[in-house]
């Protein structure tokens, strides 16, 4: 019993070596993001509904300017607490590109809640000459493909410097971001006190917006964040109930047993 | 030993005809194993359970999966958004890689300490080898498939090494792409090739456990069974301690699965692939780490020969040996229980296989542990050399050289002698 509990520590313990060696790899000069405080933090940790909805509306208000989310459809959005009703009106909001007709042509009409959030730029060659040459990323797994997740994307929209500090050749069109990689960005700063209008009291802040954003867009990378908590609970506390009772039952076999 | 008297009439009838009930009662259930085995010996049937896992994990993730450029990256995540239960299937096949890893090195690392690829079982641990082998193809080949950035840029950099063989390197590497370049036709054959080489390992595996059967498991003591007393069934006694076992286990792998199912990947493998964008560091996922850092660590000439070249035949050297310390190993006695000298090398050797992991994660610039001076391209270079001198130098000087201690006379002796001891 004893050797196995080390054999499994010592297992766990390379994995977290090699693994957290390999996170640190990816890092270049720009320091690490703190590390914040999320509300699906921890064993137990859920979404909180109203900061999605907030975040919800810096993106559509904000975000979706110059950024796609195209993994995402209106109908998801129940995950995040809307409605039926609520996604239909969201959805009729967007015009979306459909057809050919029986005449051949493409046309516009409302979004329905199947249809996925479209894209404000036709192409990424539009996206790069509207943006000085830099495509916006899509955001629906920004929170999944960058070191730090959370923390990366709150930290990135704080952490603007209105002037480079002393020394520092900043390229024209650019602007300086203490936790962007090489700390040239293309993005001008996005996001500001005010930036959007909270209807639910919440301070309207640059950080808060930050926050909400970043929470939103975790949702975006990760919807399945809480059923897959609820059922981990479920599975983890049924095996360790059957190997308790496989161990007693071990026991058992193996007592007249000189091993 | 003689075949059972079966009393079912169907049963029999059966086993008259195809011994399979025979067979599976002959190997599944009367199998003698040494009594002594320790929670070391779980690792074999945990791969087994792993490798099981995989396939069925994978063959329904295919039914949502497509092997297209310009929609696989997409279909991956359809299985994780839209697919029932897709995410569930994705993260248990995609952790269950690293799992697959961990059990079977724990499993190699207890055969090395033990000395179970000595005689008689040197088929055995070749065959070892040889699902190492397959394993690690079948890994790499998988994570080129959702074709993010790491899995193009994995893709990329591992073939090329094949560039580095003279003559033949370029035509080689085109041939493997199936174009001048990782595309289409690379994604394709590699999840065509996904697709049977877990098949391969079933069929090794089968091999594996026949030669098993054939020469006996080892144990902790390192002597064989010599009187009946030694041994017990298989059935009850490791039936169950394997499903203990494998409980625990399944604990440690949903812990990952449910709680940090991205903690073993690279983030940079949901950005979609882009052959125009290169990451600024490409590194592979964890279980390659010691063998890119012994890739990499190669970045000098010998006599004319391209360091790039010594670099990838050092890297398959250090597979490629595990064949012959069969015969490198001169010790007489198997387990290293009974070597107090060599004992201290097996760890140092996990030790050095541990600091090329940490190597292989690093750049090459980087300094090792924050330690000034101490650039990580030379701490590789070191564990590297020592990874070989350990096989090559230590494995046959301390054999020849060591006072080993006492053997037991038998299995059970031991047993009986150490619970005395307790």
């Amino acid at each position: 019993m004893r050797k196995f509990a080390l054999t499994a520590i010592a297992a766990a313990f390379a994995v977290t070596a090699f693994t957290g060696g390999a996170a640190k790899a990816a890092g270049g000069d720009q320091p690490a993001p703190a590390a914040q405080d999320w509300s699906w933090q921890g064993l137990f940790g859920t979404y909180d509904r109203a900061q999605l909805q907030r975040g919800f509306q810096v993106f559509k208000n904000v975000c979706a300017g110059c950024h796609s989310l195209r993994f995402i459809a209106f109908r998801n959005l129940e995950g995040i607490g809307f409605n039926e009703d609520q996604i239909k009106a969201i959805a009729a909001e967007y015009d979306i590109v459909d057809g050919p007709n029986d005449d051949g042509d493409m046309f516009d009409r409302p979004g329905i809640p199947a249809d996925y959030f479209p894209s404000p730029f036709p192409n990424e060659k539009a996206a790069a000459a509207s943006n000085g040459g830099a495509i916006p990323p899509d955001l629906s797994l920004m929170n999944k493909a960058r070191v730090g997740g959370p923390d990366y994307v709150f930290g990135l929209l704080t952490g603007y410097e209105e002037e480079a500090p002393e020394g520092f050749d900043l390229a024209d069109g650019k602007y300086y971001n203490h936790y962007f990689p090489g700390h040239q960005i293309s993005m001008a700063p996005p996001l500001y006190d005010e930036a959007v209008e909270y209807t639910d009291g919440t301070p309207m802040t640059l950080e808060q917006h930050a926050r909400d954003i970043a929470a939103f867009l975790n949702w975006t990378a990760q919807p399945e964040l809480e059923a897959r908590k609820a059922l981990g609970m479920k599975v983890i506390l049924f095996l360790i109930v059957l190997t308790a009772m496989l161990y007693a039952v071990k026991r058992k076999i193996w007592r007249d047993v000189e091993h | 030993m003689s075949a059972p008297q079966w009393n079912n009439k169907v049963v029999k009838w059966v086993d008259d005809r195809l011994p399979v009930i025979s067979m599976l009662h002959h190997s599944a259930y009367e199998y003698p194993t040494p009594k002594n085995l320790s929670y070391m010996w779980n690792f074999g049937s945990l791969a087994g359970f792993v490798l099981v896992t995989m396939i069925l994990s994978g063959i329904f993730l295919v039914m949502n999966y497509t092997p297209h450029t310009s929609m696989a990256f997409e279909s991956v995540e359809r299985i994780m958004r839209d697919v029932n239960y897709g995410w569930l299937i994705r993260y248990i096949h995609m952790n269950g890689a690293s799992m697959f890893f961990i059990v079977v090195f724990i499993h190699i690392f207890r055969g090395l300490y033990y000395g179970s690829y000595k005689a008689p079982r040197e088929m055995l641990w070749w065959i070892g080898i040889l699902i190492l082998l397959a394993m690690m193809a079948t890994a790499f080949m998988g994570y080129v498939l959702p074709w993010g950035q790491m899995s193009f840029w994995g893709a990329t950099v591992i073939t090329n090494l094949f560039s580095a063989f003279p003559i033949i390197g370029d035509p080689l590497v085109t041939w493997l792409w199936g174009g001048f370049s990782v595309d289409n036709p690379t994604l394709n054959r590699f999840f065509s090739l996904h697709y049977l080489m877990p098949f391969v390992i079933l069929g090794l595996v089968v091999l594996h456990v026949w030669a098993l059967h054939s020469v006996r498991s080892n144990n902790p003591t390192g002597v064989e069974i010599k009187t009946p007393k030694d041994s017990i069934p298989f059935h009850p006694y490791y039936t169950i301690k394997d499903l203990y076992g494998l409980g625990v286990f399944l604990i440690f792998f949903s812990a990952f699965v449910f709680f940090a199912p991205d903690y073993l990947g690279h983030p940079d493998n949901y950005i979609p692939a882009n052959p125009l964008v290169t990451p600024p560091h490409i590194v592979p996922e964890w279980y390659f780490l010691p063998f890119y850092a012994i890739l990499r660590s190669i970045d000098f000439t010998i006599f004319g020969i391209p360091a790039k070249l010594l670099g990838v035949l050092a890297m398959f050297a250090s597979i490629v040996i595990l064949f012959v310390i069969p015969w490198l190993d001169t010790s007489k006695v198997r387990s290293s229980k009974f070597r107090p000298v060599y004992k201290w090398f097996f760890w140092l050797f996990v030790i050095d296989t541990f600091i090329l992991g940490y190597c292989g994660a690093k750049a090459p610039d980087d300094y090792f542990l924050g330690i000034p001076g101490l650039k990580v391209i030379v701490m590789g270079q070191l564990s590297t050399l020592y990874y070989f001198v350990h096989f090559l130098v230590v494995m046959p000087l301390v054999g020849k050289l060591e006072r080993t201690k006492p053997l037991p006379a038998s299995i059970s002796e031991s047993v009986l002698k150490e619970g005395a001891n307790a």
